[in-house]
């Protein structure tokens, strides 16, 4: 079973929820892989620590133009949905904008002389880490300056692939890379907190788990601030409410030091593992059914 | 003056700090370019004046009445994106990115492009000026281009810095949403918080400020969560030679504000904290 923790705003602790619930179950013996799929900022590995076992490059294939060739009819500009080949033809002046170029041979495919070769731009890393007891963290981890994560979002997904329990950490936000994360997913865990801010982002990421006929449940972090609206809107709408945690200044100091709360907190164990179950029983073996 | 705050990571207080700042300024444009997850329309309850249709992103459609599977587009496409789903070519339209290759492959002219007009660039007043902000429609594209015209619109509204300041609430993150915010502005300030994560996220996000070649600035909310954590940041700050613009302490009166619409300048002027903003406001807009 693969379950992406994600929330439409940031820092209501989905990867507190995911690296808390990926504890939980290694040490109640399950064979887990956590996959954080932030590939902008990713953090799962402050809180899970383990050994770094190889890592792969991601590249994008990336035009190359060949002045001897090119004519300068500018089909490759034109063609270009991304404006990422700037041309002046009258001054013989042509140029790939290597931050714009999504990679997607367009280019290559209209040039009717040949100019267009390709070369490989590094994006960032699918970096693999193994853990005491034998689980495994795969992280995707993003280059400074490169503008979007998708593609290493989905090499991620790749790199656990096969695997019989994943637990994924989600980008924020509710657009590309949340839904590269919740694409490859059976189940979405939305982590949310009490707030106007809170729920008008989370209503954003239904609304999209909804056009894309995801499962999912919605986890209240931070339980105690704020008002009830959340709760009112949840119950409107017939969404289930996996679980609240208390706002506790306790568990924010936690995962300042980057602690698991869970390693202290038996009772949380106990919590997440009762979602855990409850999620599996109803979605979880989907694969063994087919 | 064109003032940016982010964060890297999320939830340490971007666009709480940015309506602070604004309701402290009297005469702004605020704008929010954190258009997959806009806040402040929440908190100031604008008055919304303009709204401009934005074309968001485009993917491809298969007329399934012209297309005899030759599977060549399957062949092309680099996102993986089209695929023999019971012996019929399928395009799924999460994994489309909308590049148009397959329309022009196609030998049977099978596919088209179609554009998304569903999102939305809206300009409104509000108690301290004006206000821009996007609203990306559920499941669109965030490639920046609407963080650009967001950011186009303010300065426009403001008269490129002459007539008023901008403030502008960025993106969570580093990827291409980030780098649109940020882009051309007179300040950076990074908002942060002393946790672990929140400390590396900060970090990417001066490397890229630093690789832009923009002036930044650092400012620690929360920070009497964790002194140790706290005593790193000023460290890394002071090796990398940031300015730190202020320390803001933990206060519950942050979400108090929010829940009543307003920014914690308004709801508590008398505070401890709002003191605080203030020597902030004025170290960010009176160094310039």
């Amino acid at each position: 079973m693969k379950l992406a923790v994600a929330s439409g705003k940031g820092g209501t602790g989905k990867t507190f929820f995911a690296v808390n619930i990926f504890y939980s179950l290694i040490s109640a013996g399950k064979c887990a892989i956590l996959l954080d799929c932030d590939a902008e900022e990713p953090n799962a590995a402050l809180f899970v620590g383990g050994e770094q076992a190889g890592f792969d490059k991601v590249c994008l294939d990336i035009p190359v133009i060949d002045k001897e060739k090119c004519l300068y009819c500018s089909k490759c500009s034109e063609s270009c949905y991304y404006n990422a080949i700037f041309i002046i033809p009258t001054s013989s002046i042509i140029r790939v904008i290597e931050e714009l170029c999504h990679g997607c041979g367009v280019c290559n495919y209209v040039c009717d002389n040949d100019a267009i070769g390709k070369k490989e731009k590094p994006l960032g890393y699918v970096v693999n880490y193994v853990l005491d007891n034998g689980a495994r963290l795969i992280e995707t981890r993003m280059d400074v300056g490169v503008y979007s994560p998708v593609k290493l979002i989905r090499a991620g997904v790749a790199a656990a692939k096969g695997a019989s329990l994943v637990i994924m950490d989600s980008p924020p936000g509710s657009s590309c890379p949340f839904i590269h994360t919740v694409a490859g997913a059976d189940y979405v865990v939305l982590v949310t907190e009490p707030t106007p801010f809170g729920l008008s982002d989370l209503r954003q990421s239904i609304s999209v788990l909804r056009q894309l006929n995801k499962p999912f449940g919605v986890v209240v972090n931070k339980a105690g601030i704020g008002d009830s609206a959340i709760y009112d809107y949840l119950l409107g709408e017939d969404i289930a409410l996996l679980m609240e945690i208390p706002f506790k200044r306790e568990i924010a100091e936690y995962c300042a030091r980057g602690e698991l709360f869970a390693v202290q907190d038996i009772e949380f164990r106990k919590q997440l593992l009762a979602v855990f179950g409850k999620i599996y029983r109803n979605y979880g073996d989907r694969d063994r059914k087919r | 003056m064109e003032i940016v705050i982010v964060s890297g990571k999320g939830g340490t207080g971007k666009s709480s700090v940015a309506a602070a700042l604004a309701s402290l300024s009297g005469d702004v444009v605020l704008a929010d370019c954190d258009v997959d997850a806009a806040n402040q329309y929440i908190l100031y309850k604008p008055q919304e004046e303009e709204f401009e249709a934005f074309t968001g992103s485009r993917e491809a459609l298969l007329d399934r009445t012209r297309c005899d599977n030759c599977m060549i587009c399957i062949e092309y496409c680099r996102f993986d994106a089209i695929s023999l789903t019971e012996g019929q070519v399928c395009i799924s339209p999460i994994f489309c990115d909308g590049c148009g290759l397959c329309a022009k492959v196609c030998p049977g002219e099978a596919i088209v492009m179609t554009e998304h007009r569903n999102s939305m660039l809206v300009s409104a007043s509000f108690r301290y000026g004006r206000m821009v902000f996007g609203k990306l429609a559920p499941g669109e594209e965030n490639s920046g281009k609407l963080v650009s015209l967001v950011k186009e619109k303010a300065r426009q509204l403001s008269f490129y810095g002459q007539k008023s300041d901008i403030i502008i609430d960025g993106p969570p993150g580093i990827g291409c949403p980030v780098i649109a915010s940020i882009v051309g502005a007179d300040r950076v300030i990074i908002v942060t918080e002393p946790s672990v994560a929140a400390i590396k996220d900060m970090e990417r996000l001066l490397s890229l400020c630093s690789s832009i070649g923009l002036n930044t600035g650092v400012l620690i909310n929360k920070s009497d969560l964790d002194r140790e954590k706290q005593n790193e940041i000023t460290d890394l700050c002071h090796k990398e030679g940031i300015h730190i613009h202020g320390k803001i302490p933990y206060d519950p009166m942050f979400v108090d504000a929010m829940v009543h619409c307003r920014s914690i300048c308004e709801w508590v002027p008398g505070s401890g904290t709002v003191s605080v903003l203030r020597d902030i406001h004025r170290d960010i807009f009176n160094g310039r």
